[in-house]
């Protein structure tokens, strides 16, 4: 495409059945205490 | 729904329900704003787009179309029929032990009032501790992972009580097949080289707070005789975080409205080799002169605007940190279920005062009406703990119609009840920083994977 380059497709859509398996961290635990950012919950490490 | 945006010259498009993201050039920005938010494009407005010549406008609405018809664009709510299934009862797997209510340190803007949380000072007992193990346990269900985090006040001042904690959790962890991460969060004034050592054996995260420049950290982060805690404190965290081969911490600081200049802050803990680094904004009264107004916000967002371009050229040229809110997984992060209720404060995530009183989270402390129960009985009928299960970022109105839902997560409980008294009122100025902390997020993304696929920079 010329115009519009997709950095990223669509992600949060797949898998939903599976969707709420409850064994991810919970969010405000570590460098945050007041304001949690869910998105970033994994670390992308150099 | 989509959100499109600008910022440092690029054009971009979130897809919120997808969560495809793309960049645009100006031609089919503008083209795309000629779409009504159900994806219908509308030609009257396409006739203000005269400046561009006609093919290029029908190659851009071209491309809009091929990504409506792949899910890429004003994809439609899928997620709707999944909720009552994702509104399960939820069990208890993580806690906030609140090891010491008292502080070496302090400091001005403290929410625990210098460590006191509206109530005495307290030190937990190994005791207590224990049961707060026990009480998790218990509540986990089939949960496998739980989480433990030591708060304070310091907890540092109470160290010997976290170590029994730990050989006590490690003891059960055998017999019930549970898997403990700990984690802790401390000033650093009292982390000794046997204390550091124990940190690094057991705890799988450590939050070490310095607000940035020294006479920032040092107008607020005073010790008990006044002075500024920064040199005490820095060559401490420092080593801190080479030992731990400068993974699974975090340098943490607060902002506030007299260093709206923050971004200089996370710079300088980088120029000072930190490389994990999180800044946030203080909550704070409204009366206390320190928490960010509405007119603050502009301030605020233009910083965090320059401070993403800073943080890109420098990870391109060698000098790579990670500033946590920044951080955004595009491919890999958490489900939407996980995305739809953000921290679990109050359902899945609770804390634990010195004297075993349960509460939604470490902000909530010492606050009467929220008391959920104790450990050595368990939880309350305390008609909140509904109030926190029943709310997600669906049953929160502002929340719902907000692009940013599913990176939020719909923003921070103790936040919104300061300040609007409502737990289902999101805080607006904290939602302001939010979304634009998302779309430097998204654009960092952008930067970064152009390097990626691009031809080699010169
Ligand atoms: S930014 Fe505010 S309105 Fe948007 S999801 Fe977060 S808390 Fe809700
Ligand atoms: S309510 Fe706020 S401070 Fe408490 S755990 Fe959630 S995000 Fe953190």
């Amino acid at each position: 495409m010329k115009h519009i380059k997709t950095i990223n497709e669509s992600t949060l859509n797949k898998d939903i059945k599976k969707a709420g398996c409850g064994e991810c961290q919970t969010s405000c635990q570590s460098a945050c205490k007041t304001s949690c950012t869910v998105a970033n919950q994994k670390c992308e490490r150099k | 729904m989509i959100h499109s945006f600008k910022i440092h010259g690029t054009y971009m498009v979130l897809d919120v329900m997808s969560g495809a993201v793309h960049q645009l050039d100006e031609v089919a920005y503008d083209v795309l704003g000629c779409y009504d938010e159900n994806g219908v494009l509308n030609n009257d407005e396409l006739k203000n787009l005269s400046r561009y010549n006609e093919s290029e406008i029908n190659e851009a609405i071209e491309e809009i179309e091929y990504l409506k018809k792949n899910h890429m664009l004003f994809t439609e709510d899928p997620y709707t029929q999944m909720l009552p299934g994702w509104a399960k009862q939820t069990v208890v797997k993580a806690l906030c032990l609140h090891i010491a209510h008292d502080c070496n340190l302090r400091c001005g803007y403290c929410f625990a009032g210098t460590g006191e949380y509206m109530g005495h000072r307290s030190l937990m007992s190994l005791d207590v501790g224990k049961k707060a193990i026990d009480f998790l346990i218990e509540n986990s269900g089939n949960r496998r992972n739980l989480e433990v985090d030591f708060f304070g006040g310091e907890p540092l001042m109470n160290f010997e009580v976290v170590k029994g904690i730990v050989d006590y959790a490690r003891t059960r962890e055998k017999e019930t097949g549970k898997n403990f991460r700990f984690t802790i969060t401390t000033n650093a004034l009292l982390l000794d080289e046997d204390k550091r050592r124990y940190i690094n054996e057991n705890m799988h995260n450590v939050v070490l707070s310095l607000d940035g420049r020294k006479e920032v950290n040092d107008a607020l982060r005073k010790r008990i005789d006044g002075t500024g805690s920064y040199d005490r404190v820095l060559p401490l965290a420092r080593k801190m975080a080479e030992e731990r081969g400068q993974q699974q911490y975090y340098v943490r600081g607060t902002f506030t409205r007299k260093n709206l200049d923050f971004g200089t802050d996370v710079l300088h803990l980088a120029d000072l080799g930190f490389e994990q680094i999180s800044v946030e904004p203080v909550v704070a009264n409204k009366d206390s002169g320190l928490d960010i107004r509405a007119e603050d916000v502009e301030t605020v967002c233009r910083e965090y605007e320059h401070l993403a371009k800073e943080y890109v050229e420098r990870r391109k040229n060698g000098q790579w940190f990670n500033f946590f809110h920044f951080m955004i997984d595009l491919e890999g992060g958490p489900c939407v279920a996980k995305r739809l209720r953000g921290c679990g404060s109050g359902t899945e995530y609770l804390a634990v005062t010195p004297e075993g009183e349960l509460y939604p989270c470490h902000q909530f402390v010492g606050r009467k009406e929220f008391l959920l129960g104790n450990i050595y009985d368990g939880l309350n009928q305390n008609p909140v703990r509904d109030t926190f299960r029943n709310t997600n970022v669906y049953t929160k109105p502002r929340c719902n119609s907000c692009w940013a839902k599913f990176y939020c997560s719909g923003g921070c409980a103790a936040n919104a009840w300061q300040f609007n008294s409502d737990i289902r009122i999101p805080y607006e100025i904290e939602c302001e920083l939010e979304k634009k902390r998302v779309e430097c997020a998204l654009w960092i993304k952008a930067q970064e994977s152009s390097r990626l696929a691009g031809p080699a920079e010169n």
